[in-house]
């Protein structure tokens, strides 16, 4: 069979979405899978979404550092790194840790049900497997994701004054103070809804990939692989529309 | 060349009543794209009895089992499973008539995230069949004595050997007391000894449950140990049907160059 092209791809993605919100409003809902999914992709990725924000955080501190000292401007560090994280640094990297870590798991997982046939099994056993494996995991990634980031961002910030503090003294309050007098609503709530569209966008290509995987063990590593790579794009593509967006709403 | 016995009753002449059918195959075809898997295929499976779909590897076995459990759709033909006709169905309706026929697949199916016991609790609870856990674990270990592996119920998928996988995906089918058992393949990739205790596991559980059985196999010492009839499934078509030894017995080529 030959490759789809990226036309006929991004036609099945968006059916695959449009089945998505169809089922998801339909009984029964599958609650206690839903929350144990949100305690796979919230809970389980924190210390990878944590210790990478927290190290960016540090080192975007401490490479500015020397460029705003040269410039006099050494009081703007907290306000620049706020509204840096805040609005861009914390969503998009928060974005790439998640399509790493949980996309590619999403997509080798349900990749493995479908060629040993645990799909068609649940199937047969009276369950609706989309609304099982593929609405509570897009659901999950979407809610947990702008929780992620926000944590995330709260990490990033306090690594920040620490990185501020290491080669010079300022106060917790002072540091919040720089960085919420400049920071206005529509800063969080773009950054927030963004990280709804990138959390649908990973956990989708995700299950897509996993779900319609063929072709054995080759086609689960195929599907872990593409997920991986088709959703890390997909959130690069949203953020920059996201900018768009802001730009003609005279948010940013 | 179509026998005139295929899809026939086989009871006997005497002057009992004919058996109840719960699943009728009449004249199902199955097609992709040009290569034509099932072509006016017909057959009766009667309350309590095995049938065997004898065929080579790759001959439509699979398609024909599949069609019945409606995971595919025949291009024509009508399949009725415990008096309705899977076609017509609607999701609900085919999930319910699903939790009265199990189906037994080749790889085993078995969820390999979830320990034996939550595989066996899985179908109990998506059909609320189970009203406490009292009731679930007594569930459980009914079906894991009924197959012989009582003492499983904590381990992985991963921790079973192959015939012990099989076992216990006939145990999750069997927890939810289908009346039609599917299965695909029951003994292929187990080793001589094993595959003869899953033949006498699935005879005693027609005879302690009463359940029907459709047996998909090119294992001839499956058919032999199992079947109460068999069909042969050639081009396509159900070529002949009888018992084991009828159709050893028959002296046409084809017959004879399964049983040879």
């Amino acid at each position: 069979m030959p490759h789809p092209t990226i036309l006929a791809s991004t036609g099945a993605l968006t059916h695959f979405a449009g089945r998505f919100f169809r089922e998801v409003v339909r009984p029964r809902y599958e609650v206690q899978e839903w929350l144990y999914q949100c305690y796979v992709v919230g809970y389980q990725s924190l210390p990878l979404v944590g210790s990478t924000a927290f190290i960016m955080g540090l080192v975007l501190t401490l490479r500015l550092r020397p460029t705003m000292v040269q410039f006099g401007a050494e009081s703007w560090i907290p306000t620049m790194v706020g509204l840096t994280i805040i609005r861009e640094m914390g969503p998009i990297i928060t974005a790439l840790m998640v399509a790493g870590k949980v996309s590619s798991n999403i997509g080798a997982e349900l990749g493995s049900m479908r060629v040993t046939e645990q799909i068609d099994s649940m199937e047969v056993s009276g369950t609706n497997p989309f609304k099982y494996l593929v609405v509570t995991r897009v659901l999950a990634t979407t809610l947990m994701l702008p929780v992620l980031t926000i944590v995330a961002d709260a990490i990033s910030l306090y690594a920040s004054y620490l990185g501020v503090n290491m080669q010079g003294v300022t106060t917790l309050a002072l540091f919040s103070h720089n960085i919420l007098g400049r920071l206005n609503f529509s800063d969080i709530t773009a950054a927030v809804v963004k990280t709804f569209c990138f959390g649908f966008a990973i956990g989708l290509i995700g299950c897509y990939k996993g779900y319609y995987a063929d072709k054995g063990t080759e086609g689960v590593g195929q599907a872990a692989n593409s997920a991986v790579v088709v959703s890390s794009l997909a959130v690069f593509i949203l953020d920059l529309l996201a900018v768009q967006v802001c730009l003609v709403l005279g948010i940013a | 060349m179509l026998s005139e016995t295929c899809s026939a009753p086989v009871h006997s002449a005497a002057a009992s009543p004919p058996p109840e059918a719960v699943l009728t195959v009449v004249h199902v075809e199955k097609s992709f794209g040009d290569n034509h898997v099932l072509r006016d295929f017909s057959l009766v499976l009667h309350r309590g009895e095995n049938v065997v779909v004898l065929g080579k590897s790759g001959s439509g076995k699979s398609v024909l089992i599949k069609c019945i459990i409606g995971l595919l759709l025949p291009d024509a033909g009508r399949i009725t499973v415990l008096g309705q006709d899977v076609a017509t169905l609607s999701h609900a309706a085919l999930d319910q008539l699903r939790t009265k026929v199990g189906f037994l697949f080749q790889s085993n199916a078995l969820y390999d995230s979830m320990t034996v016991r939550e595989n066996l609790l899985f179908p109990l609870r998506r059909h609320w069949l189970a009203h406490s856990p009292a009731e679930e674990d007594q569930l459980v270990r009914q079906a894991l004595e009924d197959v012989g592996l009582a003492h499983t119920a904590g381990l992985l998928p991963a921790e079973l050997s192959g015939g012990m996988r099989k076992r216990i995906a006939l145990a999750r089918t069997l927890i939810l007391r289908p009346d039609i058992i599917l299965y695909d393949e029951p003994t292929t990739g187990l080793d001589p000894v094993t595959a003869r205790e899953i033949d006498h596991l699935i005879r005693e559980v027609q005879r302690k449950y009463g359940t029907s059985a459709l047996i998909i196999s090119h294992d001839l010492n499956c058919v032999r140990l199992t079947a109460d009839r068999v069909a042969l499934l050639v081009d396509g078509r159900c070529y002949a049907e009888g018992t084991y030894e009828q159709l050893r017995d028959r002296p046409d080529p084809v017959s004879h160059e399964f049983f040879a």
